[in-house]
């Protein structure tokens, strides 16, 4: 079972009602590498993250997770093993204060009479205070999460994601909706989660995609149409085709 | 209808559960005491309004017991009164037993309704009856399995919203069809009645009353009690990320099927605890209790009294049932016309119930909240 991947997806298709959404698509990660996909709408991003999750299963084809089979597994077994996901919209617990969303979220305990038995422990308190420091939300943590802004629910759902401890970070369009000013903030953030953890960032935002400095995958009708340096894949006429030059 | 599956409003103050325990227990308490009151007294209650104090605190434990699964996990339960029944039908077999040869056809052994059918002996799932612990075991057990098997099933096929309340009507339904046959076993239509005494104590004496009463009282303010212990903590945040985001939460790796299950189980075992505490003040169990309209007012009382406050339900389940009493005696042909009335005037104007009236300003800002995601599904760009 050894390979030189964290992630590694072959001949990967899925077809929703005769559409092909995926395409034998193939696509490797290395461990500690941060990756950007990009690609026109209806591309197949979202889909390749609900293949990698758990949340849809593909017709054919493999997914492999340090060698282990996805494609069999539901979405928590997947989450367990340490690939975390952060939505398009963002997806936080919208009664709860902030503080109670990073909590649930910490790796940990899942079943459930665990939970009902648990108490905050130092520890514990310690990772969601660091986790606030990481996503500037300390001033707000007793804050309910619905009363933030996007920009800040944005965040909260990578300090979130954070709090699982993966392996690896699906984060589908992070800077959606957020000012220039937050764009590079998040920038320097997931640049900074590089540091200890492989990431998978989904981006229609160019300046955002420049500013990771990383690998790029261009995704077209659900296959790989181009990969490497953004410069060299913003040449390419087949790119400019599809992508770049609408 | 929208606002019964969606988030209870400011849902997370907890504060006014132990006081209400506190008021529940006083009361039943003063009541029960009153009662053993010399007639003469100015202060003497009868035997009939402890009764019915004590039918009551006993529909408040049914609607303690939605508010969790409603309240809390959004699980829209129109069907915990089956809960609540077989709970009662536990306890009567028990009383049943107890009359042993008092009954009209003084045979020790056999309840009458089953000499009447001309029966030999006791049915396997009589065996045991005659002995009071095991028909408390039972009281808990019976509704905690039958919802276990029944959650289970439903929430591992991720069957939720208006599609599992019409299940938990259909499962009430079926169990009431069930229960009205005579070959069945708990007494057809008549249902179970007529008991004597509860452990040696004469039903019908003042005393046995007003114990009672406050025995429901107490097992009502435990009830609060570990209904707080269940919402308040992380289990509560929880079961409140399952409510509001379900599919977020598998993402975390949590499996809100086993939440929902545990606390649907949970709540189902409250039901059958209130049904039981029931029959022995309210004298007799029949298939009625099972009737779908049952369920869907025990909804009714919770939101009059506040979905998602566990307090809010003991109070919205007196005031609603003190409310039929007096208007069942006054204009008995209106009362389902003033019942759905509540509930519109409710669900439209006051929809954290009763206790949204004097609840804290704190949780104001719920109100502005606009939830602009409520399932991350459909993503696809």
């Amino acid at each position: 079972m050894n390979t030189p991947y964290l992630l590694e997806m072959r001949d990967v298709s899925v077809t929703f009602d005769g559409f092909r959404a995926i395409n034998s698509l193939s696509l490797t990660l290395a461990a500690g590498e941060m990756r950007a996909i990009v690609g026109p709408n209806g591309a197949g991003k979202t889909t390749m993250m609900d293949i990698i999750t758990g949340k849809t299963r593909p017709d054919t084809g493999s997914v492999r997770f340090h060698g282990h089979d996805l494609t069999r597994l539901d979405e928590p077994a997947i989450a367990r093993m340490g690939i975390g996901r952060k939505f398009q919209k963002p997806t936080v617990f919208e009664a709860l204060s902030v503080r109670e969303n990073l909590l649930l979220s910490l790796s940990g305990l899942r079943a459930p009479f665990a939970v009902l038995m648990a108490r905050l422990s130092g520890q514990e308190r310690a990772r969601v205070d660091h986790l606030l420091d990481m996503t500037r939300l300390g001033d707000f943590a007793e804050h309910q999460a619905g009363g933030m802004s996007h920009g800040q629910k944005q965040w909260l759902e990578i300090g979130m994601l954070l709090g699982q401890e993966p392996e690896l970070l699906l984060v589908d369009e992070p800077v959606a909706g957020m000012t220039d000013a937050e764009t590079m903030a998040t920038a320097d953030l997931l640049r900074e989660i590089n540091r200890t953890r492989s990431v998978v960032v989904v981006e229609h935002d160019m300046d955002f995609v420049r500013a990771l400095g990383v690998g790029v995958t261009v995704l077209h009708e659900g296959s790989v149409l181009a990969e490497g340096a953004l410069d060299t894949v913003s040449a390419d006429p087949r790119v400019i085709e599809v992508y770049l030059g609408r | 209808m929208n606002r019964l599956f969606s988030p209870a409003p400011g849902a997370r103050s907890f504060a006014g559960v132990a006081r209400m325990a506190i008021v529940v227990l006083v009361g039943a308490v003063v009541l029960a005491g009153a009662s053993l009151l010399p007639e003469s007294s100015p202060l003497h209650v009868s035997a009939f309004t402890v009764s019915l104090a004590g039918k009551y605190l006993s529909y408040a434990m049914l609607a303690l017991a939605v508010d969790l699964v409603w309240g809390f996990a959004g699980i829209l339960t129109l069907g915990h009164a089956a809960f609540f029944a077989l709970g009662g039908y536990a306890m009567g077999m028990y009383l049943m037993r107890e009359i042993g040869a008092r009954g009209v056809y003084g045979n020790a052994s056999l309840p009458d309704f089953m000499i009447f059918l001309s029966w030999t002996k006791l049915p396997w799932y009589w065996w045991g009856s005659e002995h009071f612990l095991w028909a408390c075991l039972l009281v808990l057990a019976v509704p905690g399995v039958l919802a276990g098997v029944f959650g289970w099933l439903a929430f591992r096929s991720r069957v939720s919203g208006v599609y599992l309340s019409i299940m938990t009507q259909a499962l009430t339904y079926a169990l009431m069809l069930a229960f009205f046959q005579n070959g069945f076993g708990f007494g057809g239509n008549n249902g179970l009645t007529d008991f004597k005494d509860i452990l040696g104590a004469d039903l019908h004496s003042p005393v046995t009353r007003a114990v009672l009463l406050v025995v429901t009282g107490i097992v009502l303010a435990l009830a609060l009690m570990l209904s707080r212990f269940v919402v308040a903590g992380r289990f509560g945040n929880l079961l409140v990320a399952v409510r509001d985001a379900e599919s977020r939460t598998r993402f975390l790796g949590y499996r809100p099927e086993q939440v929902k299950l545990l606390v649907w189980v949970f709540s189902a075992m409250l039901a059958g605890l209130g049904g039981a505490l029931y029959v022995t003040q309210v004298g007799i169990i029949n298939p009625g209790e099972f009737a779908p309209a049952n369920s869907i007012e025990s909804v009714i009382w919770v939101a009059v009294g506040g979905r998602g406050t566990l307090s809010g339900a003991v109070l919205g389940a007196v005031l609603v049932n003190m409310g039929k009493t007096v208007f069942t005696a006054w204009l008995p042909e209106f009362w389902l016309y003033g019942l759905g009335l509540l509930f519109l005037v409710t669900t439209l104007f006051l929809p954290k119930g009763v206790m949204g009236l004097f609840g804290p300003a704190r949780h104001q800002s719920v109100q502005d909240v606009t939830p602009e995601v409520s399932s991350p599904e459909g993503d696809e760009a």
